[in-house]
């Protein structure tokens, strides 16, 4: 089929117009927070103003410096990691074993795993706070780490399976004829083949671990008390904050930010659960 | 030696090989050839130990390894499609099973290179597979299977994703290279045309079974039954169904599309044959466009079409069936012109109301 021949940019004039006022309409709510977390609690109060007039890092200077503030980020990062390396450990055997093998129920328990979810975190929380404290988990790292892996592992083995699933099965089979042992095979052969798809799953771990709050914040008192608590606490307890919260906001944005800069190039195959 | 003995392989409720025996000698090339679905795949699968047999049982140097899992056999394969390791080197590809059996460096640099060499790799040792053409990547995995230096060497149709220059290429190389190995080279193909060019030993299949083992010229030569012919025939084998009575035979006008047929005189080789039906065959390329003896059988009929392919001509022509005529040279006949075609009785093949080949004396033992 040969291609129609493309209209002109002179017959749409405006056509940059409709993209630039989206762009523009998504990054508004970002470009406030910021615009808020440089202003001062009583010039974001006082009414409308597009830019800061008393531009103000105290803020920003108060969080890195407070362990009231700072540590929520650490205790976030600290579960968050818990819960990638934990869901990406235990998801690939999983994932392998759904890509290569055929048994008895298996499509219903892949589909099963999914499901998992789909039920909103809330429900669980009143059996995770009683289980943690029964156990003498609660208000440690690992109770929002394990708690995060019910909805993780899930997602995890969906994309992996489906970038295995992308790697011909002749791939294993060649490498046991020439006498690899499975774990060999495993981590020599076949993980490098799927790294892209093992960073984009650790990426969707990372995020929907960083961004969850209900367990997070029922889970933890002090000890390991995550960001997503200590702002809602700041709020309720020392009035209206409101340049701290940005900045504090601002500040939980950046390693997501970071992380997907890494993944970027395979985001879209992610999303489709690797089958693209 | 690789021995199978009544090796059969049921899934679920489908045969995929049934009754399977057969003796392949150490340092022989045997071509498993039939259509797609015949078997060929599952077939090597069981011997290679990637499969189990549901019946039966493999055995390796008159030992026993139905169930010996695939690492401890001593097995090299190559696919159809470019297997090989995409993060490793093609250097590191080859060296691959000899690093597993952990040989020392110094033997396994010698036995890359080598290898390498002749399968003429040379220049691209460092790079990586992918970034090889279709050719050079299957001559890295057969690389690999060559370095293992195993006792069983199986090819699964290692050439069907080639293009047709690299394909001739290989072929001829192929036999060249594993000949020194002493190995059970086992080779799977679709194509008759590369069985007989191959040579070796012949197991043509059908639908999960063996219907023939022997070398390949005489199973060529001496189909044993109606279905083996066809499996090595390309063009199509020709046949129609006659009735023998006394030294004449008849074709079954029914199915004919010309009613005046004349009958065709019965060749000396089945002097002996009993009366009956009997299925009558012929190579396209005996059929031919002139005479060339007094005792030719001489056939009448019409051109439905005519491929060209340079040197030769495929016409297919309505004779006692549509048959495929193989002419050497361009005959550029239009359709529906009236041809005359000649062949020599001792061409004819005959095959029983069974499908089993009629020969009065039998030709070939069965394997």
């Amino acid at each position: 089929m040969s291609a129609p021949a493309r209209p002109t940019a002179r017959r749409i004039p405006l056509k940059w117009l409709v993209p630039t006022l989206y762009i523009l309409f998504l990054m508004l709510p970002i470009y406030w927070l910021i615009n808020m977390s440089f202003k001062t609690t009583n010039e974001i109060l006082g009414g409308f103003s597009p830019y800061p007039k008393n531009f103000t890092v105290d803020s920003y200077v108060e969080i890195l410096t407070n362990p009231a503030w700072y540590m929520g980020y650490v205790n976030s990062m600290i579960y968050v990691v818990l819960n990638t390396v934990i869901s990406v450990t235990v998801a690939l055997p999983a994932a392998y074993a759904f890509s290569r093998y055929r048994f008895m129920g298996d499509k219903h328990l892949f589909f099963w795993l999914l499901t998992n979810r789909m039920a909103p975190p809330a429900v669980f929380v009143l059996p995770f706070v009683e289980l943690y404290s029964s156990m003498g988990l609660f208000d440690t790292y690992w109770a929002v780490a394990l708690a995060h892996c019910l909805f993780n592992i899930p997602l995890a083995v969906w994309i992996l399976e489906g970038f295995m699933s992308g790697v011909p099965k002749e791939i294993d089979e060649t490498a046991y004829i020439d006498g690899y042992s499975f774990p060999k095979f495993f981590v020599k052969i076949f993980m490098p083949l799927i790294a892209s798809g093992i960073g984009v799953t650790a990426f969707f771990c990372f995020m929907f671990s960083w961004v969850e709050m209900l367990l997070a914040k029922n889970l933890t008192t002090v000890a390991a008390k995550p960001i997503a608590a200590v702002m809602t606490r700041t709020a309720s307890t020392s009035g209206y904050e409101l340049g701290l919260l940005a900045a504090a906001g601002v500040l939980t944005i950046i390693p997501g930010a970071i992380v997907i800069y890494f993944v970027r190039n395979y985001i879209a195959k992610g999303f489709a659960l690797g089958r693209v | 030696m690789l021995e199978l003995r009544s090796v059969g392989k049921r899934v679920g409720e489908e045969t995929h090989l049934a009754d399977i025996s057969l003796r392949l000698e150490p340092g022989s090339l045997n071509v498993l050839l039939g259509p797609t679905l015949s078997g060929k795949t599952s077939l090597m699968r069981l011997m290679a130990g990637l499969d189990k047999p549901t019946s039966g049982t493999v055995h390796m140097d008159g030992k026993d390894v139905t169930g010996v899992p695939v690492r401890k056999r001593d097995v090299a394969m190559v696919y159809q499609q470019f297997i090989n390791y995409p993060a490793l080197s093609v250097f590191e590809n080859i060296a691959s099973p000899l690093r597993i059996a952990g040989k020392p460096k110094a033997e396994i640099r010698a036995t890359v290179e080598r290898v390498a060499a002749l399968l003429k790799l040379t220049p691209y040792l460092d790079r990586q597979p992918l970034q090889l053409s279709g050719g050079q990547q299957q001559r890295t995995a057969l690389a690999r299977a060559l370095a293992k230096n195993a006792r069983l060497v199986l090819l699964d149709e290692p050439l069907a994703n080639l293009d047709y220059k690299l394909r001739e290429e290989l072929r001829a190389e192929l036999p060249k290279i594993f000949a020194e190995s002493g190995a059970i080279f086992v080779y799977a193909t679709a194509e008759p045309e590369e069985a007989l060019l191959l040579g070796g030993h012949t197991a043509t299949m059908k639908e999960g079974r063996v219907t023939q083992f022997g070398p390949t010229v005489d199973v060529y030569r001496r189909p044993n039954t109606l279905d083996t012919a066809r499996t090595l025939s390309d063009p199509p084998l020709n046949y129609a169904w006659v009735r023998k009575s006394g030294r004449r035979l008849l074709p079954e006008l029914a199915d004919a599309r010309q009613p005046d047929f004349d009958e065709i005189p019965l060749p000396e080789h089945y002097a002996g044959l009993g009366d009956g039906r009997y299925a009558l065959a012929i190579r396209p390329h005996h059929l031919r466009l002139h005479r060339e003896g007094p005792n030719d059988v001489e056939l009448t009929g019409s051109v439905v079409s005519t491929e060209i392919t340079g040197s030769e001509t495929f016409l297919h022509v309505d004779l006692i069936d549509r048959w495929i005529i193989l002419a050497p040279g361009i005959h550029d006949l239009e359709p529906k012109a009236m041809v005359s075609v000649y062949f020599s009785r001792q061409d004819i093949m005959l095959f029983g109301d069974d499908l089993k080949a009629a020969d009065t004396a039998p030709l070939f033992e069965g394997a």
